[in-house]
């Protein structure tokens, strides 16, 4: 660990802290987008693609994540066994998942915290802001939380007239810049160091203690200003809001894994705490940590232990603890679509997924596309098969996701808990293509496949009756040796998609199977 | 020996050279080569596409069509990575939906038999020397499934070695997807497109005559954006530079 870091983990001048460069056009981001309206994959990594600068600073911050990851890994002769390790215990929490959150459930109790249950994302956001609001202040600290991102807990809380200030460095800039995360682990990789002093100079003064005069780009200058900044906030705050990596339902101990430090300031200072958990990530006893322990940190940052893991079980002061925690601990149970995953056979598995982001940083297309391509604070591999599962097929940007992966299986080859991802992208792509039998809302019903699939629906079906009849298939062929001449440069319809960036292969003389028939044919 | 020679759609229709080449490869090495007329596609563009249920009649036809062949051998991954990790996954869910009766055991009977051109030659006729000459500088592209669904490892880059003359140079980021990926290079274009652009400099980078990979597809997707681009260097099947000898040189 370097002595400046900017809310990525370990790499100075790397992920989220790229060279200065200017990007003079870079598009202004609503802080949440109407999903509906989001453009699918394809038409929202265009942008991206066309991005030289974007390019370069995912291609280096993925790649040097990925190399480190690659070594940490190789250091343990059991990893394999840890993989299985890690399924292993994931797979069988989910099968009893109701019986695990029971006892979770009397275990936080039992150490005086209160558990509330939230079915999706409006009555998570109406629990936490009406608990804040009932302590009677209008500030709430934040640790780096996927599951109130995945709610839009910051911007209901601000409807309510309540301040919430993320404490990570990262999402510290991306909350400061108006901008969305595009990166699991490292939300600001999008962002280089000028561009992160112009947002710290500009916004730090409007929502607390301003930047200082003359600042610089220089990481260590902006870690200074952000660790100013954060100060007053961790020493005034009353009230902080987490998520959770893990929850031990035998102990009712939540487990919060970071880098900085400021995750630890929220969960001690502060004399309520609010933390909103996905269901799915209660493990069954505390030695389960010992498994993830290993491969979760090794996964994200590369890193053979995470600086931080706090561990806090219900109440501090209040229960006789030492000199720190909560006095008031609340644990919001979020579902917001999990349940309904769980009924999914083989979709069920992305529900193992430790938010490692290793998926994100092996991945082609996410390197090209970047994380604001996925429409949702799940990007990369993981996005692709979690969103249109938590959220369901019927957007745009949800049914173009099965399809934003060349099937390449890094993803699946680095995922510590061995999630099968090319194997759930391709099981979305089928209820997309086709529809089929889905659970919402706890009831099994039958979708109808989305839309502008006709077209490809028939030409699939075209193409497996030719492909069916070797008779049908020969005289194809023939035809299209008989084509060769004509040679197109571009091709029209959803061929110019090739024909625009590709040539087009040459066209032989004859098949193969023309060949054999004349060469070889007595011997068929 | 006698082996069934799986030539897969794309390279019957638009790569016959690759066929030809295996036959000729595998002939030279003692393997007696049939081709079953009956065979077409396996199936893979409807399946990785979401048409599951349209992939069945062709894994039926595939399974048929080399009923009793000991060995089929095909010179492409991304399609005997598509029987060996895929068919028999159809064929029970065929079966689970009430359709497709018996295609759980086609698919079971089938995988065992079914290798890739470089599995085939290293694991079954355990040579790595094949005999070919081929006096090229060589990059090798190994394709996704050939990598990762199949764990070809190092087979085709022990071949390619043995060949005489040939002088291999390593492709920087060689195990990154070249972003073909069937369908996938319609669907997203701009990122296709970025990624194969990315992977052709790497190979025109290493100064190789020659991109070499073991399936035509990713080939024919990263040809055509060298050949947009007006590079030097072209693309090659691996079957065709091992079938190459001094007497009868690739042309």
């Amino acid at each position: 660990m370097s002595g400046t870091f900017m809310g990525m983990p370990g790499m100075p001048g790397m992920p989220g802290m790229p060279e200065r460069s200017d990007r003079p056009d870079a598009p202004e981001l609503p802080a949440t987008p109407a999903l509906p309206d989001f453009p699918a994959f394809p038409d929202a990594a265009r942008q991206a693609v066309g991005d030289p600068v974007l390019r370069a600073n995912l291609r280096r911050a993925t790649h040097t994540i990925r190399d480190k990851r690659a070594r940490a890994v190789a250091e343990l002769a059991d990893w394999d066994r840890l993989r299985a390790a890690g399924k292993a215990i994931k797979d069988h929490t989910l099968r009893h998942l109701d019986r695990y959150l029971v006892q979770l459930e009397e275990a936080v109790t039992a150490a005086g915290g209160t558990v509330h249950w939230a079915a999706d994302a409006d009555e998570a956001n109406r629990i936490v802001t009406g608990l804040v609001l009932a302590t009677g202040h209008r500030e709430v600290v934040k640790v780096k939380s996927m599951a109130t991102q995945e709610i839009g807990l910051n911007e209901a809380l601000e409807a309510a007239g309540i301040a919430a200030y993320e404490t990570d460095l990262a999402e510290l800039i991306v909350q400061l810049g108006h901008d969305r995360p595009s990166h699991i682990l490292v939300p600001a990789i999008h962002r280089n160091r000028a561009e992160i002093r112009e947002i710290f100079a500009a916004e730090m003064g409007r929502r607390g203690r301003p930047a200082p005069e003359g600042l610089g780009d220089d990481p260590r200058e902006l870690a200074e200003a952000a660790r100013l900044h954060l100060r007053e906030k961790f020493l005034r705050a009353k009230v902080a809001v987490s998520g959770a990596n893990f929850m031990v339902a035998e102990t009712g101990t939540m487990v919060v894994f970071e880098s900085e430090g400021n995750g630890r300031m929220c969960l001690t200072l502060p004399e309520t705490l609010i933390s909103v958990v996905g269901i799915e990530k209660v493990v069954p006893t505390f030695r389960d940590l010992e498994v993830f322990l290993q491969t979760l940190p090794r996964s994200s940052t590369a890193e053979r232990m995470n600086p931080y893991t706090t561990m806090w079980t219900g109440l501090g002061p209040s229960r006789g603890a030492d000199d720190d925690g909560p006095s008031a601990f609340h644990l919001v149970l979020l579902d917001n679509g999990r349940t309904d995953t769980l009924a999914d056979e083989v979709g069920r598995q992305a529900l193992r997924c430790i938010r490692c982001s290793a998926c994100l940083n092996v991945c082609p297309v996410y390197e090209r596309a970047g994380g604001h391509a996925y429409g949702s604070v799940y990007p990369g591999p993981i996005g692709a098969v979690l969103s249109p599962q938590l959220r369901g097929t019927g957007s745009a940007i949800d049914a173009s996701l099965p399809y934003a992966s060349t099937l390449c299986g890094a993803c699946y080859e680095v995922c510590p808990v061995a999630i099968d991802i090319p194997e759930v992208l391709v099981h979305l792509r089928e209820r997309v293509a086709q529809g089929g039998p889905v659970t919402r809302e706890g009831i099994r019903v039958r979708i109808r496949p989305a839309r502008g699939h006709t077209a490809e629906r028939a030409a699939m079906r075209a193409a497996r009756l030719l492909l069916d009849r070797p008779g049908a298939l020969r005289a194809g062929e023939r035809l299209l040796a008989r084509a060769r001449r004509l040679r197109p440069r571009r091709l029209p319809g959803p061929g110019r998609a090739w024909t625009d960036s590709r040539e087009l292969p040459q066209l032989p003389a004859q098949s193969f199977r023309d060949w054999w028939a004349r060469e070889r044919g007595d011997r068929a | 020996m006698r082996a069934a020679l799986f030539v897969t759609c794309v390279n019957d229709a638009l790569y016959p050279r690759t066929g030809i080449a295996v036959v000729r490869l595998l002939e030279r090495l003692g393997v007696a080569v049939d081709f079953p007329a009956a065979q077409s596609c396996c199936g893979q563009p409807q399946y990785n596409s979401g048409y599951r249920r349209e992939s069945e009649p062709l894994l039926r036809r595939t399974a048929e069509a080399f009923a009793g062949y000991p060995y089929v051998v095909t010179p492409s991954g991304s399609c005997a990575a598509m029987v060996r990790c895929h068919y028999p996954r159809i064929g029970r869910a065929a079966e689970r939906e009430g359709r497709g009766p018996g295609l759980s055991a086609l698919a079971e009977e089938l995988v065992p038999r079914v290798y890739e051109l470089t599995e085939f030659l290293v694991d079954v006729l355990g040579v790595t020397d094949v005999g070919a000459y081929f006096p090229h500088t060589v990059t090798y592209h190994p394709s996704c499934h050939g990598l990762r669904g199949l764990g070809l490892g190092e087979r085709p880059r022990r071949l390619l070695s043995a060949v005489r003359g040939l002088d291999l140079v390593e492709l920087p980021g060689a195990q990154e997807c070249c972003g073909f990926g069937g369908t996938f290079a319609v669907k997203n274009p701009d990122v296709s497109a970025a990624m194969g652009t990315d992977k052709a400099a790497s190979a025109v980078g290493t100064g190789a005559e020659v991109l070499c990979g073991a399936d035509n597809s990713c080939l024919a997707h990263l040809d055509g954006i060298l050949r947009r681009r007006g590079a030097d260097t072209r693309t090659l099947h691996l079957a065709e530079i091992l079938a190459s000898t001094e007497e009868e040189p690739l042309t």
